[in-house]
């Protein structure tokens, strides 16, 4: 069988070591194994030398097997989780540049201030609008602001966090944290 | 006492704390001071030049499959890099553990785009477990010693050390590392979860119909032993992968030969109708499954092998089974009882002889088949040698028709499918055996892909036995193109050269074989020669390979050689 359930769209947090090329690796990894990657964010972790991802991916529950699984045969990386059925908080930041005018400025700061977005910067024809929060926050905002006429925009991507006390390893000795999804409990691939 | 060394000498040093005795290369601008090394301190180690990279890169294969240890290779920068690759994937590809030492441009020039600088760390990445491109000295040793960890722990396979030429005339207070530390890289040579020993053994005590399916796996673990009293214990059948030829006697009553695209049609009748499968340490690619969602249809699949990611890659596992294969089958030998299963035995000794009926050997005509010289070379070695194959027609008719017994005994490029393999592989392997009788045996295509190689088996005095199928064709492509291109053969006839004179130019001893009769006397004297001999057998041309799964088809739908004398494509 090559397939098992239905598309979906996992988070994943990997781990990997802050080396020349990881990102190469790891991307060169995505293309080559046709994992179909969404978005993807990487910076330091709280552990030097360690670099944190966090990477959404398309696919069915054996794609996501294969993700974790390939990722991990990589050297520089230590550890991979597949949070999607965890507890989490996800967030996402942009960046939104609206051409704004005399006449509808205040309506667009205020549109802003109702999603806890931030002004960072006024011109006479423009505003920058930064915006921090869940994907669908972030999307709506955006969806309004067109509206407005968007100039530019620049997302991350999402980043991830499990909630509560960290109980799974994380990338700093060499575990690898086990997908909590129940299909991969019982020995079923 | 001064222990100051230069990047080249590290290089050797390093080498031979690994316990390197051989090295396959050619030099180049970008490697220079690391050759320059080598030939100022006469280090203990014989180099092998070869006559292009690839050849190189297959040699450090032959030598890695034959003797068990890590094959090095060493190239120049750009072209001879990537002259590298092809070889580097078939490694990559059939987990053949290597070292490849490239120079590159001095650190000023990197990203330049210099004479002959090339991304080999970038084009390697696909194709190598992991790679290091080194800038500064002091990482030298540490990666050096983390390739060898690497390449040859877990699953084998190919890493690639590009080392830039200001590095390798740089000198520096060496000492060998003697710990690494690599947190991200975990080999999985533990043993197996207990429960899923326990599963395995449950399913495997309840088969009526069980099947193994050994692999290279069981080899490189060196569990031949533990496969076949696991088999015995349980009385049941084993097949083999391709690459799995050799972990199993093909003469022993509970062998069933191998699988898949050519395999035994009795063996893939076995496959198709088992119950329980156990598969040990086989990737189960589509070559032996056919189309994946067909394979197998009424078994319960129980998968061992030592790399998560094969789990459920290609098919759907019921019991997945990380782990050694020595370890392994030695959890779950206690754990199987022993057992019988005379009317799944008979069902298919009755296949095999329904098999046997077409077999092309029991049709007679007097033309010379392909399948006749290997089944000749079997007799006249009486199985004791290694056997290197190409790839293409040849190399299935040799699985098919030379009965290995020995581990170790076929080498052949499985996965990736290399023409070209066989002579510089079988130079490796006789390189790293010299006692040892090692038989090319190619199509008179992939022969002259790397045909230029002669000179490295006369250069290194190398007593290479060598047998070219030459039927005029590249035959594989021309048997694709009877069965599914209604037999327009498309660059497929080829212009050959003598190849007895071709030999001859290299002073290497030659004959033809035209005739039947011809065949058993040509084989005993190339092997009575002290030396290496070359025999080109001209067989009949239009023979093709059978059976036969079409690509994407099932096992089950396998083309059968036509019960007649006609040797074309009929049916």
């Amino acid at each position: 069988m090559t397939t098992n359930g239905s598309l979906k769209r996992h988070t994943m947090i990997a781990w990997m070591e802050d080396k020349p090329g990881v990102l190469n690796r790891v991307a060169g990894l995505f293309r080559r194994r046709n994992f179909n990657i969404e978005s993807l964010a990487v910076g330091h972790s709280e552990t030097p030398g360690i670099s944190r991802m966090t990477f959404v991916v398309r696919g069915t529950d054996r794609d996501m097997r294969q993700v974790q699984t390939q990722l991990n045969k990589l050297v520089n990386v230590t550890a991979i989780q597949d949070v999607t059925y965890e507890p989490t908080v996800v967030r996402e930041m942009a960046l939104i540049k609206v051409t704004a005018t005399n006449e509808n400025r205040a309506d667009i700061i205020q549109l802003a201030s109702i999603f806890r977005a931030s002004i960072v910067d006024v011109d006479l024809e423009s505003l920058i609008i930064q915006v921090v929060g869940p994907e669908d926050r972030v999307n709506s905002l955006i969806g309004l602001l067109q509206n407005f006429g968007i100039q530019e925009m620049v997302r991350t991507g999402r980043v991830a966090m499990v909630r509560g006390a960290r109980t799974e390893a994380a990338g700093i000795n060499g575990e690898t944290a086990v997908s909590a999804h129940p299909h991969h409990k019982n020995g079923q691939y | 006492m001064n222990k100051i060394r230069s990047g080249g000498q590290i290089i050797w040093e390093s080498l031979m704390h690994e316990g390197v005795e051989v090295v396959f290369g050619l030099p180049g601008g970008a490697i220079l001071p690391t050759y320059d090394a080598l030939a100022k301190y006469e280090y203990p180690i014989h180099h092998v030049l070869v006559t292009h990279e690839q050849g190189a890169a297959h040699m450090a294969d032959g030598y890695a499959r034959a003797t068990g240890k890590v094959g090095v290779c060493i190239a120049t920068s750009g072209p001879g890099a990537t002259n590298l690759i092809t070889g580097l994937a078939t490694a990559y590809m059939d987990s053949t553990p290597i070292v490849a030492i490239t120079g590159q441009v001095p650190t000023s020039l990197l990203g330049r785009d210099g004479f002959q600088e090339a991304d080999v760390q970038g084009i390697s990445l696909p194709v190598t477990k992991h790679n290091y491109l080194i800038t500064d000295i002091h990482d030298l040793p540490m990666a050096i010693k983390e390739a060898f960890y690497i390449a040859r722990t877990g699953r084998p396979g190919p890493v690639l050390i590009d080392v830039c030429k200001d590095v390798q005339q740089a000198e520096m207070e060496f000492e060998y590392p003697a710990t690494i530390h690599l947190p991200g890289y975990n080999p999985n040579m533990n043993a197996p979860d207990p429960q899923a020993v326990q599963r395995a053994a449950r399913l495997l005590n309840e088969a009526k119909k069980p099947v193994i399916v050994a692999g290279q796996g069981v080899s490189i673990a060196r569990a031949e032993q533990e496969l076949r009293e696991l088999a015995e214990k349980a009385q049941i059948p084993v097949a083999t992968s391709l690459l799995g030829i050799g972990t199993f006697p093909a003469t022993h009553p509970l062998s069933i030969s191998w699988g898949g695209m050519h395999g035994e049609a009795y063996c893939n009748y076995a496959l198709q109708e088992c119950d329980v499968l156990l598969a040990v340490g086989a990737r189960l690619d589509d070559r032996l499954t056919g189309a994946f969602e067909t394979f197998a249809p009424k078994a319960k699949i129980i998968h061992v092998d030592l790399d998560p990611a094969e789990m459920g890659k290609n098919l759907t596992i019921d019991t997945p089974v990380v782990g050694d294969a020595l370890l392994t089958l030695r959890a779950l030998l206690p754990l199987v009882e022993p057992n019988e299963h005379p009317a799944w035995l008979e069902q298919i000794a009755a296949w095999k002889q329904e098999t046997g009926y077409r077999d092309i050997l029991a049709q007679e005509t007097d033309e010379l088949v392909a399948p006749y010289v290997m089944r000749a070379l079997w007799h006249a070695t009486q199985g004791d040698c290694t056997v290197v194959t190409d790839v293409g027609q040849h190399q299935m008719w040799e699985a098919q028709y030379f009965h290995h017994v020995k581990r170790r005994s076929l080498l052949t490029s499985g996965g990736l499918g290399t023409m070209g393999y066989a002579l510089p592989a079988a130079i490796g392997a006789q390189v790293g055996l010299p006692d040892e009788e090692v038989w090319v045996v190619a199509g008179d295509g992939g022969f002259q892909m790397t045909m230029p190689e002669l000179s490295t088996v006369v250069q290194e005095r190398l007593p290479l036995k060598i047998a070219i199928i030459n039927n005029g064709y590249l035959g594989m492509v021309r048997q694709w193109q009877d069965v599914f291109y209604n037999k327009r053969h498309a660059g497929t006839p080829l212009f050959n050269p003598d190849f007895v004179k071709i030999a001859e130019a290299y002073g290497i001893p030659a004959r033809s074989v035209t005739a039947k009769d011809e065949v058993y006397e040509a084989i005993q004297e190339a092997q009575a020669y002290r030396g290496p001999f070359l025999l080109d057998f001209q067989v009949e041309e239009f023979t093709n390979v059978y059976p036969m799964v079409a690509p994407g088809k099932s096992n089950a739908d396998m083309i059968r050689r036509p019960l007649s004398h006609n040797l074309e494509a009929g049916e």
